[in-house]
């Protein structure tokens, strides 16, 4: 039978299938971290059971730390003990923790496909939705509750039905200055926040070939936001460059070996799909969202669609904003460049080069939130740092940060922010505060101005 | 987990369409390290001013509805894998959920704390909201052996599907904690190969 990459993925990995139930998934490689992962402990312990693989689990602290001052005591006293928890429950069951003050510590989502952790053709999970970052490597991985990260402590294995197969193709060139997230703000403008519903997506086509991993990262991060469980992209020879090398990548015959696996992987010609969408890149153009969902979202050069249903206007009212309305030259108080979506070496780099000689508008705050601490020494050797000081932006150290203000970083209420990130929920980034999600281009651009403006007619240097 | 067979409740309607996880538990609320008392914070910012008093207009501080049931917008419990989301309704009273979709890592979570998720078409949806709305003091019953949802008043008689196997372990208060490490040798034998 022909099969997809998702098929081929997860039929090597099923241990056991429940007559008339779910299957056992076998899960390669477990990553934690300190927000999801307390109360599953305390449900090993509880049970008395001890961790299945701790060889097979990484931990880090990313969501609930400060980006100033890591190497003190945490100031705030319950995020202080969730992470000192996260380092205790490691410690006790010969976890490795990339800990706060670790040159590996990062959002879970940078650490782990630069370490070399993420590779093609596992499975892999975390107490994360964006867990989907990593299919951009031929990887099923998608987020998990509490429960089931207890689950996988306990068994290594997961219950679940296997999801239906969805592959969205987009063949051709992108415009100047389109950018990997214009790309899935603009698939889930088109589908909606439910689409995905049941599904894996995979993304294919010419747009996706081209893309770099940090493009096809951005991609499968905000696969979730369409509200499927995972995307992936089929390795091939820029997913093997990219890993070959790296501190856990496999070396010698062990590479080989592997290699030669990795490339059966990508879906076999005349494979079935349960549903399939076609876009053309000609279409996509730097996008925006305006709404209170990542599907509220407008070609920048757009104007807010005048529908009419209460979600909608609840949505507009909490944004401070009318139908018909253009956003560009909206005025912008706070720009935030960071997040599992857009915080790679390759997104500050965009960053940088748009920014190269000018000054941030002087009534904006602007944070450079870095996805790992490896990224940040790569921002320092590169000479980005100097650039990003010399305009007048904010470098902090890495974390989640104002994704989703769980730390001291949000964003005052009734302020828009131009943002990097994945969500612009309600209260996201601080209660009462808005958000804008774009591309980094076009939040950089925003930090110059001071206010939303048209990238496409910007020429890059 | 606690057994569930059977709910006859009154039931409580949220129309808000997209409900994410974010706005059943925001994120600054997530510091606890158990899974007790959630249920205070639960859709905080829609609840509570920033001062800490009720908002009157919202569903949970009107005093003419309670319940174990909430029926909410399609695409409920969106957004974050949160499981937090989940413990915050259970702690708050809810054993039953009534959307017309949910987003699947909600549903898993939900189902895992002994919630059930129960999908119905969205016109029936609407049907139920509109009643509710303006009758307050409608029984909905849910029987979970037979998988059927009713709400005699207006003559609804649903079916929902549930996997057996999850049927299974609401009704005998079962985990997949159990289950897989009943599994044991199947695992280690995979993990061999
Ligand atoms: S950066 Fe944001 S979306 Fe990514 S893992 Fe952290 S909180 Fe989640």
């Amino acid at each position: 039978m022909k099969k997809t990459l998702f098929d081929k993925v997860w039929d090597a990995h099923v241990v056991d299938t429940v007559p008339n139930g779910p299957q056992i998934l076998y899960i390669d490689k477990h990553l934690i971290h300190e927000v999801t992962s307390p109360q599953a402990f305390a449900e090993l312990e509880q049970r008395g059971i001890p961790l299945a693989r701790p060889d097979r689990t990484v931990a880090t602290a990313d969501h609930n730390v400060p980006t100033i001052n890591q190497h003190l005591t945490i100031k705030d006293a319950l995020s202080r003990k969730q992470v000192a928890m996260l380092t205790e429950n490691c410690e006790r069951h010969g976890v490795t923790l990339y800990g706060l003050g670790h040159p590996y510590q990062g959002i879970v989502h940078v650490m782990a496909p630069e370490l070399g952790i993420t590779q093609p053709g596992m499975t892999m999970v975390c107490g994360d939705s964006h867990t989907s970052t990593h299919g951009a490597f031929g990887t099923i991985a998608f987020g998990i509750g509490t429960s089931q990260v207890a689950q996988v402590f306990a068994s290594q294995c997961l219950l679940l039905n296997k999801p239906k197969k969805m592959r969205i193709t987009v063949n051709g060139n992108l415009g100047p200055n389109v950018l990997p997230k214009d790309v899935i703000l603009y698939i889930i403008a088109q589908l909606g926040t439910n689409s995905g519903t049941g599904h894996f997506v995979e993304y294919a086509g010419e747009v996706f070939e081209n893309m770099s991993m940090e493009g096809r990262m951005t991609v499968c991060n905000m696969s979730i936001e369409m509200g499927a469980r995972g995307g992936m992209i089929a390795p091939d020879q820029t997913t093997f460059d990219y890993v070959k090398g790296r501190e856990f990548a496999p070396q010698g015959e062990d590479w080989n070996k592997k290699l030669a696996y990795w490339k059966t992987l990508p879906t076999d010609p005349g494979a079935e799909f349960d549903t399939e969408y076609e876009f053309d890149a000609a279409d996509i153009a730097p996008m925006i969202t305006y709404g209170t969902n990542p599907g509220m979202g407008i070609k920048i050069t757009e104007h807010i669609p005048e529908l009419d249903d209460t979600s909608f206007n609840k949505s507009l009212s909490y944004m401070g904003l009318k139908k018909g309305q253009s956003l560009l030259d909206h005025p912008i108080n706070y720009v935030f460049i960071g997040s599992c979506t857009n915080s790679r070496i390759e997104d500050f780099r965009m960053v940088a080069s748009h920014i190269k000689g000018k000054k941030k508008a002087p009534n904006v705050t602007a944070l450079i939130v870095p996805g790992s601490q490896q990224v940040a020494k790569q921002i320092k050797e590169e000479g980005l740092e100097e650039i990003f000081e010399n305009a007048g932006f904010e470098i902090r150290q890495s974390g989640c940060s104002a994704c989703l203000g769980m730390n001291e970083d949000k964003i005052p209420a009734g302020e828009y922010c131009v943002s990097t990130s994945n969500r612009n929920f309600e209260g996201r980034q601080g209660p009462g505060a808005r958000t804008f999600l774009t591309s980094p281009l076009v939040a950089a651009a925003t930090a110059v101005e001071g206010k939303v403006v048209d990238v496409s007619q910007i020429e890059m240097v | 987990m606690e057994k569930f067979t059977k709910l006859v409740s009154r039931a409580i309607p949220l129309p808000i369409e997209n409900v994410d996880t974010d706005q059943i538990i925001p994120a600054r609320f997530l510091k606890a390290t158990s899974k007790a008392g959630f249920g205070e914070n639960l859709f905080r910012d829609w609840r509570f001013h920033k001062d800490g008093s009720s908002k009157e207009d919202f569903i949970l501080n009107n005093s003419n509805y309670s319940g174990k049931i909430l029926v909410a917008g399609e695409n409920f419990g969106c957004g974050s894998s949160r499981e937090h989301a989940a413990w915050a309704l259970e702690d708050y009273g809810f054993k039953v959920i009534i959307s017309s979709y949910f987003a699947d890592i909600f549903r898993g979570n939900a189902l895992n704390n002994g919630i059930l998720p129960i999908k119905i078409e969205k016109e029936k949806l609407t049907l139920l909201l509109q009643h509710l709305d303006q009758n307050p003091n409608a029984e909905i019953e849910v029987d979970l052996e037979h998988q059927t949802l009713s709400l005699a008043e207006i003559d609804l008689k649903e079916t929902f599907e549930i996997d057996p196997y999850k049927k299974m372990c609401l009704i005998n208060g079962y985990d997949d904690i159990d289950f897989l490490l009943s599994k044991k040798e199947a695992i280690a034998q995979f993990e061999m190969q």
